[in-house]
């Protein structure tokens, strides 16, 4: 850098956390806890454009010697926190072509016993069609997934298979066939695959728990919280709630599965959001190691959409359990609020992404047709097919796919400083809302964005005052 | 650093990354344009400004001598006039000559004596 060049401020969102300053600086995802001159220079360079000479002699006349100056200068140029006044946002490059696959998620079934109205497999907004394909999967699609997997991953030790459904346990049968082929496969080529299983409880039974402990297969249950809440939407075909069927197996599952952690999903509805006492009761009276809430994918005018003053009381309650995640970071505890959890693991690797999830790149799902997918929420969708098991992948459909997800080809995107985590949002959410698995999910930018301040705020608390905590996200990935 | 802290991954990979790679857009961010034979690391030898001839086209000696003056050109300048109005393909900002007025250049025999004769239109 020359000596007339004059600089702006880069691109990056400013927080503060445990009474310190912290830059997060977009275009790298990255970091930094700044002290009180470096914010004085940022602060003083806001809507401005100086010289790197003027910025040293505004800070000599703070008593700062020359060279003291121009180091912290360059150490906010280094950072990107100031930047020459035309230095453009290089786009992101497209992954490369031959990006390895990390996991698989095989709809064993595409049958459910339960009805759930809100069910994005089975419900209005529904992008599969599943008439005159397979309802089960067999064994032969399923071993040659697990090999699609396998021959797929080159260059990753570890590889992953997620069970799912319809409801995963009415193909039980074929899922444990599954595991000691996966299994036996894997250790052939020397690499190991890990397993998790996502179900609705209903047909849990001691065996089937003991073999999930046995074989260290995590397990997600999918529940909405206590029984007035639970039995809203996630009923049997003739409308019975199912929270009475599953409490007991769930119980078993939490005391006899004693190797992984065992997880709560919720489906947040209309009437189905009091994010407080739905926790409660799945962490404190049940006894979830983690519970995760999502709102649910819909067509804006469907009954159990939520709407945007329901959305903005989501995110009071969000707010008060993050404040007692806080509480418990600080005292070195695990808070079970996955939410925040899974925030947290990507602020700490500082993940820029080029698409919002690993779907059609580093995941894909495949149906009980063989059918393979961007992933499980597109199975046995005609229209999001990429190709088949015994075929491969259709590389055209997966590219057309993985262009219009990218971030470059998001263009409200581009000046939103949430864009590292967030990349548009749900490849899913976004074809139900408008039709299109490129568009960026516009209906929740404010939301997404307050949610990821709030969590750059506890990440930023916890490097603060208790910075060895952060070391448990090192091998977390958010799912 | 001593005033900033990296406190995630990618902002400790920043803080130990070597301070000469940067983004293409911020080289020679305050040079001015440098021509192809110029390589990235030389600096350019000071000289006047000079433009690289016409945004289509490049006629040497046309717009700048080789002193990057005006005064050997081996054209005179007022030849830009002309270059964009009769010879050029592309449309320029001069009269519309084969419809409108076709008398503007009437006055003007000689460019460089009698460039002053052009006539001014009011479209």
């Amino acid at each position: 850098m020359s000596a007339g060049a004059a600089y702006r401020l880069g691109e990056f969102h400013s927080f503060e956390g445990g009474g310190r300053k912290f830059l997060y600086v977009v275009p790298a995802g990255a970091i930094f806890e700044i002290d009180s001159d470096a914010a004085a220079v940022v602060g003083e360079l806001a809507g401005k454009r100086a010289t790197r000479e003027e910025l040293v002699a505004g800070l000599m006349q703070r008593d700062f010697a020359y060279n003291d100056a121009a180091e912290l200068i360059d150490e906010l140029a280094q950072v990107r926190a100031i930047v020459p006044v035309h230095a453009e946002t290089e786009p992101l490059e497209p992954p490369p072509p031959d990006f390895p696959m990390q996991s698989l998620v095989m709809n064993l079934t595409n049958q459910c016993n339960l009805s759930c109205q809100y069910c994005y497999e089975f419900g209005e907004d529904k992008v599969a069609t599943p008439d005159g394909k397979p309802k089960f999967m067999d064994i032969e699609t399923a071993k040659g997934s697990v090999n699609f997997l396998l021959e797929n991953s080159s260059g990753r030790r570890a590889v992953h298979i997620t069970f799912f459904g319809g409801e995963t346990l009415m193909n039980f049968p074929l899922l444990k066939r599954v595991v000691t082929y996966a299994n036996a496969r894997a250790a052939a080529k020397s690499r190991s695959i890990d397993f998790s299983l996502t179900t609705n409880a209903t047909l849990l039974t001691p065996a089937i728990i003991e073999f999930l402990s046995e074989n260290r297969i995590g397990v997600t249950v999918s529940m909405d919280g206590p029984p007035d809440l639970h039995n809203k939407l996630r009923v049997f075909a003739n409308g019975r709630g199912s929270y009475d069927v599953i409490e007991p197996r769930v119980k078993a599952l939490i005391h006899g599965h004693r190797t992984r952690p065992i997880t709560a999903r919720v489906t947040l509805t209309n009437g189905v959001t009091d994010v407080v006492r739905i926790y409660r009761h799945l962490k404190d009276d049940l006894g979830f190691h983690e519970v995760g809430f999502a709102p649910v994918t819909t067509s804006p005018d469907r009954l159990y959409a939520i709407n945007e003053p329901g959305m903005n009381g989501v995110l009071e309650q969000f707010h008060i359990l993050a404040g007692e995640y806080l509480e418990y970071a600080l005292r070195g505890e695990m808070h079970g609020f996955t939410n925040v959890s899974d925030t947290i693991a990507e602020l700490y690797q500082g993940v820029n992404k080029s698409h919002p999830c690993g779907a059609g790149l580093g995941l894909m799902g495949v149906g009980p047709s063989g059918d393979i997918a961007p992933c499980h929420r597109f199975v046995d969708s005609d229209t999001h097919a990429m190709g088949n098991i015994a075929t491969g992948v259709d590389r055209a459909k997966q590219t057309d796919f993985l262009q219009r997800g990218h971030i470059n080809n998001k263009y409200e995107c581009h000046t939103c400083w949430a864009r590292p985590l967030c990349a548009g949002g749900c490849h899913h959410e976004a074809f139900v809302r408008y039709g299109d698995t490129g568009h960026p999910n516009l209906h929740y930018c404010d939301w997404i964005r307050d949610w990821t301040d709030t969590c750059l705020r506890i990440f930023g608390t916890i490097s603060a005052e208790n910075p060895e905590f952060l070391e448990k996200f090192a091998e977390r990935k958010a799912l | 650093m001593k005033h900033l802290r990296a406190v995630n991954k990618k902002a400790r990979r920043i803080e130990h990354m070597d301070p000469a790679i940067r983004p293409q857009s911020e080289r020679h961010s305050d040079d001015d344009v440098v021509a192809l034979q110029n390589q990235p690391n030389q600096a350019p030898p000071p000289r006047p400004h000079v433009p690289m001839g016409c945004a289509l086209a490049f006629s040497p000696g046309w717009e700048v001598d080789s002193s990057g003056g005006t005064a050997g050109l081996c054209q005179p300048v007022e030849r830009d006039i002309y270059d964009c109005y009769v010879t050029c393909f592309w449309p320029a900002q001069v009269p519309d000559h084969l419809n409108n007025y076709p008398d503007w250049a009437g006055k003007c025999a000689a460019a460089t004596k009698d460039w002053r004769n052009l006539d001014l239109v009011f479209p």
